[in-house]
């Protein structure tokens, strides 16, 4: 029979929409409207999962987010597969494909619930108590043990084919639950006509009115209060309904996350549309309306499936109309299950309640409940269950005065419904860093002080009783609106209040009791106690060393359990012992939400030049340099890197090269005292630069170290053409700007980014002026008008051009800057003009290779921030003359005056062929003891085309002191030896520049 | 020949003048065509009145664009000003404003290249920027007239709001273009489906 | 993510900010006039306070503009920014002590 403990009428499901989904391979029948976990109830199923350390059978908990036990992987489809969901919140829909975890081979029959027959091994602190020695164990024993056993569910292996949103969003209220105090809140906040967001985590707003079949609101049954205050919330254009919304987390300046379950439940799998989205909500006033969780009550075997809480045996028969057991006992310590028991009674089950509280100290709640007929035993504790994956009784025992335990009796059942009292749900307030005190009277720790614009209420500060949640919840969101209105609600009554009881009082030998008081860690109350005796007393460490509270459901249940049990070992006051801290998220949130857009092409951005089409048609291969993307090589048909780059080299230094320079950082330095500025942030002196002329230039921090460098024109008086490293451009430009206005206000100057506005075609080679003569208008280009280290203006293929005269390579050079948009077309001139020359595209690796062959420094490369102009031999470039610069005292520290400083050197393998290792450290002697002392290491290493042999540069202790010298270098297999040398290796006297 | 091609066509980076607008129903998403832009920096004078500068007031407040026919001057600092005009209007702009500016200490830089501007309009045009810009884009807070630098996801932008329509220029650097179009095209996706609000 | 009220361009959020550090640090007007020590005191020496703390701040994603903020570092609450080369009106030590 399908549904067999679906009751025939009642629930909030949509019964004209059977549905049929998947658990564990088998076809489940449900209704548009349940959860997984109502559907799996209504067909009497209550084994879901093994538990994470015994492998226990476990059941449902709870109806909602708090669930710590029923968790479950659910299929969507390939990529799909998302593991530990709580079965409470996982809305069921046709085709859905669900299954249990933690257990093999089947959930029936699991091998691993032989821990549960060892658990007097599994004790607490197990792991750090087990895996300690010997030391060697540790990488191939231990960690690969623990990691087997460690997590529970499987991710998925395909990338995630669903797409997620993301929405920055701002409102005056934000609203965080929509149950009677935020929808109150809603009502109060939307009447101001500021902008309000409410979000709710459940499928349908109105938290514990949706399974409240007995109360009446302002003389309305509840359903009709809720139906009536969501259709006035919703015509308000000023207010935002987001259900399936988790607010997850609480940061700086009323600045909260929301994730959206936007597709997740609806039928099909091509919904259009994203999966989830992420809402980052900035709001004037936060109001947190959350709610409150039942806690379980403590004692043996408490987890056996059909074990629920009370709230939730309500839940699932009012809102889903499913009946977790026909025989049903409740067991609490408060008024509240006494509710849950009539609604019960009235569906037509077999109800008995057991009372710890002594029948003088329990409210009217115990007279209308037997009035119904339901036989209530008071003043009795719970000492265990019977069943195995399935309650069949709960053994009770009546507590006489002197707190001993009388005569045992079971009661036979199907289903227990236990209630320990409840806990706000003051997770967000504690992620606002606000302080929470400690409420004697509801034994809970309630919101206090606050640090940002928010307030709590109704439940979630522990205002329990509906018209109070109700009045609270409106004047907090009148409030928040900044608006003083109060309004009274008229409700019924709310059965409240309970005795709290860490531990249910037993007659069984304490140590072989397994009483859980986290479900999802499997910790029980005798781990606390240990972990206490062992020293174990701030609870952050009772947290860590018994993993208490931890894991997805963050111990949303146990906290309160677990912390009354470690106050009641210390002798000392809950308030004493505080709470762990709360952290983000509130429950899990998918990996999809919180990455949104950002993935593949938009994971990051991917910068290109103008070019970088062009080098595409070509076959380039690229490489990442910062965000950009640079050609690397051109390889031919067969050719690899080094083929190609060989090639590229040789070309640029017999006929003519021509290579994307776009990515190198411009700024335009303007004003009247652009010169004086100039002089301020280099080393080099500008003042006397003539117009027309280029000058390289070296930039330090305050402290000495080499930041930057790069070719400056003069363009006029009063404004430079600056250039900076690929890597450093925006660096600079910050460095400037601060300098400027912090420092220097004064100063009539101006900076402007150009990097993007210039494009710069380096055209390298003893044929580079015979390549580009004839397109080039309004510039003379012969070596008497324009010599090395001159900039001109003028024209190039019509295109007006800042034409530079400078050379990274040693050879003669253009660096043609034009107009981005127009750069392709100069580009693809300048290649056909180069035909007849056998002009070549090189890359970024050539380029490396030619430059080192000069002996020209790469910053970040032969530089790692600690590196002077002197260590790199550029001391020449310092204006001695001028009084300051940036840099300029460091450089007289005593540190960097000292001798031993690491120096700029070439170095010459003794195999010529034999190419370092860029990195590798560098030694005198190799039969000194170790460790060794090391003198520096290989900054740059290639094989030289040009000079026929490998080439390299580093930096070593007193380097030119050694010229000449024998110094051993680190190879994979051991050391090389290398003769120290110049660190220049072709055209040493420099002449081929200047042809 | 070449200067004929000089003169006749920038190869913008998302392609040309008549790219197709993408995005969804509520919003459109198309990268605008070939414009002049420069960067104007300039400290305006405290006592004597601010100068205009080709018909466009300077003195506004920071973060406002004014507007002079087709031509526009965000400010996006005290000291700061992005304007924009037509292609054909490049060479007078300049003129203009360097002639209005005689005298005083400033930097126009051409930046035409530099920039890449980008249209994003339709009812839902600012829930879709939203997706990316953290600012609050609300009719109170980013009325017609404002304009501002900020940041779509990864990338920097300046967003300016010319008139009352739901319609905003997103300007952008050349290489984070294909970028921030690839984004708006995601965030236009990110407003449609169900259950929008 | 913290919200930041630039001089110029009202209340932004944190991405579009950059921190630079510790306020009210001037470069000496003759750095070669200073010994070893004060060198490296001006150079390297920082306050790191719990309480409120005088900070640089650049709008670097927005008006691009320098300014200071001072900030309480363990409530992370901004208590006043500032134009950079004005003083605060609020004592950051008399907040700290408070």
């Amino acid at each position: 029979m399908a549904q067999p403990f679906r009751l025939s009428r009642g629930g909030r499901i949509d019964r004209s929409r059977p549905l049929v989904f998947q658990f564990n391979g088998r076809p489940v029948q449900g209704y548009a409207g349940d959860t997984v976990a109502s559907a799996l109830i209504a067909n009497g199923i209550h084994l879901v999962g093994r538990s994470f350390k015994y492998h226990r059978p476990r059941g449902i908990l709870s109806h909602g987010p708090d669930e710590p036990s029923a968790l479950l992987s659910v299929d969507r489809g390939p990529g799909r597969i998302d593991p530990n969901n709580r079965a409470s919140v996982v809305e069921v829909r046709p085709g859905l494909r669900t299954a249990s975890q933690n257990h093999w081979p089947s959930l029936e029959y699991d091998i691993g619930a032989v821990n549960d027959l060892l658990s007097p091994v599994f004790v607490a602190g197990f792991y750090y108590k087990t895996f300690m020695w010997p030391r060697k164990f540790w990488d191939k024993v231990y960690e690969p043990f623990i990691r087997a056993a460690a997590g529970l569910g499987k991710a998925p292996v395909e990338a995630d084919p669903d797409r997620y949103a993301n929405r920055h969003a701002h409102c005056d209220v934000l609203i965080v639950g929509a149950g009677p105090a935020g929808l109150a809140a809603a009502l109060a906040a939307a009447r101001t006509g500021k902008r309000v967001i409410l979000a709710d985590e459940g499928a349908e707003p109105g938290g514990a009115l949706l399974h409240d079949t007995t109360s009446e609101i302002d003389g309305r049954p509840a359903a009709q209060w809720l139906a009536e205050t969501l259709a006035d919330l919703d015509g308000r254009e000023n207010v935002i309904l987001l259900p399936r919304t988790t607010a997850f987390g609480y940061y700086n300046h009323n600045h909260v996350a929301l994730a959206e379950r936007i597709t997740d439940h609806l039928p099909g799998s091509a919904t259009p549309g994203p999966r989830e989205r992420l809402w980052q909500v900035r709001a004037g006033e936060v109001v947190l309306a959350g709610g409150s969780h039942e806690r379980p009550l403590v004692f043996a075997d408490n987890d056996r499936p059909g074990i629920l809480l009370a709230e939730s045996v309500r839940v699932f028969l009012n809102r889903y109309g499913v009946a977790p057991g026909r025989r049903i006992v409740f067991a609490t310590n408060g008024a509240s299950a006494y509710t849950a028991a009539l609604d019960a009674r009235n569906a037509g089950l077999d109800v008995t309640l057991v009372d710890l509280r002594l029948e003088a100290d329990c409210g009217p709640e115990l007279a209308r409940l037997r009035a119904a007929g339901v036989t209530v035993l008071t003043g009795h504790t719970v000492i265990g269950s019977k069943g195995r994956k399935r309650v069949t009784g709960l053994i009770v025992a009546p507590l006489g005065s002197d707190g001993r335990c009388g005569g045992r009796r079971v009661l036979d059942c199907d289903c227990v419904g236990m209630s320990g009292g409840w806990t706000p749900a003051v997770h967000l307030f504690s992620q606002s860093r606000g302080k929470l005190a400690y409420d004697e009277g509801i034994d809970a720790f309630v919101p206090a002080t606050s640090a940002q614009a928010e307030r709590s209420a109704g439940a979630a500060r522990g205002r329990y009783d509906l018209a109070a949640c109700l009045t609270d919840g409106f004047a907090a969101g009148a409030a928040a609106a900044g608006s003083e209105e109060q309004r009274a609600f008229v409700a019924t009554p709310t059965l409240t209040g309970f005795q709290p009881v860490r531990i249910m009082p037993t007659d069984a030998d304490p140590a072989k009791v397994r009483a859980f008081v986290d479900f999802q860690n499997d910790v029980t109350a005798k781990d606390i106690k240990l972990a206490v005796r062992e020293g174990f007393h701030s609870i952050e460490h009772v947290k860590r060393y018994t993993t208490t509270g931890m894991a997805t459901d963050q111990g949303k249940t146990s906290n309160m359990n677990a912390l009354g049990i470690v106050a009641g070992q210390l002798d000392k006051a809950l308030p004493a012992v505080g709470t762990t801290t709360f952290r983000p998220p509130y429950t899990p949130v998918s990996f999809g939400t919180l990455v949104g857009p950002a993935r593949h092409a938009l994971f990051d951005p991917i910068r290109t030049t103008p070019i970088h089409a062009w080098a595409e048609s070509q076959g380039a291969t690229f490489e990442n340099v910062g965000l950009w993307r640079r050609a690397w090589y051109f390889p031919r048909p067969g050719e690899d890197l080094h083929a190609a780059v060989a090639r590229e080299c040789k070309a640029v230094r017999e006929g003519v090269g021509i290579f994307d320079a776009s990515t190198l950082g411009k700024i335009e330095i303007v004003g009247p005292d652009a010169a004086e500025f100039m002089n301020r942030m280099y080393v080099n002196p500008w003042a006397k630069l003539a117009p027309g002329r280029c000058r390289y230039g070296l930039m330090l921090k305050e402290d000495g170290y080499i930041l930057d460098d790069g070719v400056v024109a003069r363009v006029s008086d009063e404004c430079f053409h600056v250039t900076t490293t690929t890597g450093g451009a925006p660096r600079v430009l910050a460095h400037m700007e601060d300098y400027l206005q912090t420092e220097w206000p004064d100063l009539q100057v101006f900076l402007t980014s150009t990097t993007e506005q210039w494009a710069v075609i380096a055209l390298q080679g003893p044929k580079a002026r015979e390549v580009i003569a004839p397109l080039v208008d309004e510039i003379d280009l012969s070596p008497e008008a324009f010599p090395h280290m001159a900039m001109r203006t003028g024209r190039i293929c019509g295109v007006p051009t800042r034409l530079f005269r400078v050379s990274f390579t040693g050879e003669l050079g253009f660096e043609i800057n034009v107009p981005a948009d127009h750069a392709l077309a100069v580009w693809e001139a300048i290649v056909a003009a180069g035909q007849p020359h056998g002009i070549t595209p090189y890359g970024t690796e050539t380029m490396h290779v030619l430059r080192a062959e000069k002996g020209y420094i790469i910053v970040g490369q032969e530089t790692d921030g600690t590196v002077t102009p002197d260590d790199v031999g550029l001391a020449g470039m310092i204006a001695k003359a001028k009084p300051d610069f940036v840099g300029k005292r460091s450089l007289a520290r005593p540190d960097v005056v000292a001798s031993g400083r690491k120096q700029l050197v070439g170095l010459v393998t003794e195999d010529p062929k034999l190419v370092l290792d860029e990195g590798a450290q560098i030694v005198s002697d190799t039969n000194q003891p170790i460790p060794m002392r090391m003198l520096g290491h290989v900054t740059s290493s290639y094989w030289s085309p040009n000079c026929h042999r490998s080439i390299a540069m580093a930096l070593v202790a007193d380097g030119r002191a050694l010229l000449g010298r024998s110094l051993y270098v680190t190879t994979p297999t051991g050391f090389t030896r290398v003769t120290v040398s110049e660190p220049v290796f072709f055209d040493i006297q420099g002449e081929r520049v200047h042809a | 020949m070449l200067e004929t091609r000089y003169r006749a066509a920038r190869a913008l980076p998302l392609g040309a003048l008549a790219r197709a607008a993408t995005g969804g129903p509520n919003v459109t998403v198309r990268p605008a065509g070939a414009e002049t832009r420069f960067s104007l920096r300039v400290r305006l004078p405290g006592q004597q009145a601010a100068p205009r500068v080709a018909g466009l007031a300077l003195d506004g407040p920071i973060n406002t664009v004014v507007t002079e026919g087709e031509t526009w001057a965000a400010r996006l600092g005290p000291d700061e000003w992005l304007i924009g005009g037509p292609e054909a209007d490049a060479d007078l702009l300049q003129g203009r404003i360097a002639q209005a500016l005689a005298g005083l200490p400033h930097a126009l830089v051409e930046v035409s290249h530099r920039n890449v501007g980008i249209d994003v309009s339709g009812p839902r045009a600012a829930v879709a920027l939203n997706a990316g810009c953290p600012l609050d884009l609300s009719e109170a807070a980013f009325p017609a007239g404002r304009a501002t630098r900020t940041l779509l996801g990864k990338a920097e932008i300046v967003l300016i709001r010319l008139t009352a329509e739901s319609r905003y220029r997103v300007e952008c650097w050349r290489s984070f273009s294909t970028y921030v179009h690839g984004f708006l095209n995601e965030a236009a996706f990110g407003v449609e489906g169900p259950a929008e609000h | 993510m913290l919200l930041i009220a630039c001089p110029h361009c009202g209340n932004r959020p944190e991405t579009e900010f950059r921190c630079g550090g510790q306020a009210h640090i001037a470069r000496p007007e003759q750095p070669g006039a200073l010994n070893d020590e004060a060198w490296s005191q001006y150079l390297f020496v920082r306050k790191n306070p719990r309480g409120v703390h005088a900070e640089r701040w650049c709008h670097a994603h927005g008006c691009g503009r320098w300014f200071n903020a001072l900030r309480d570092t363990v409530s992370d609450r901004f208590l006043e920014t500032y134009p950079m080369g004005a003083q605060p009106a609020l004592s950051p030590e008399s907040e700290t002590r408070a």
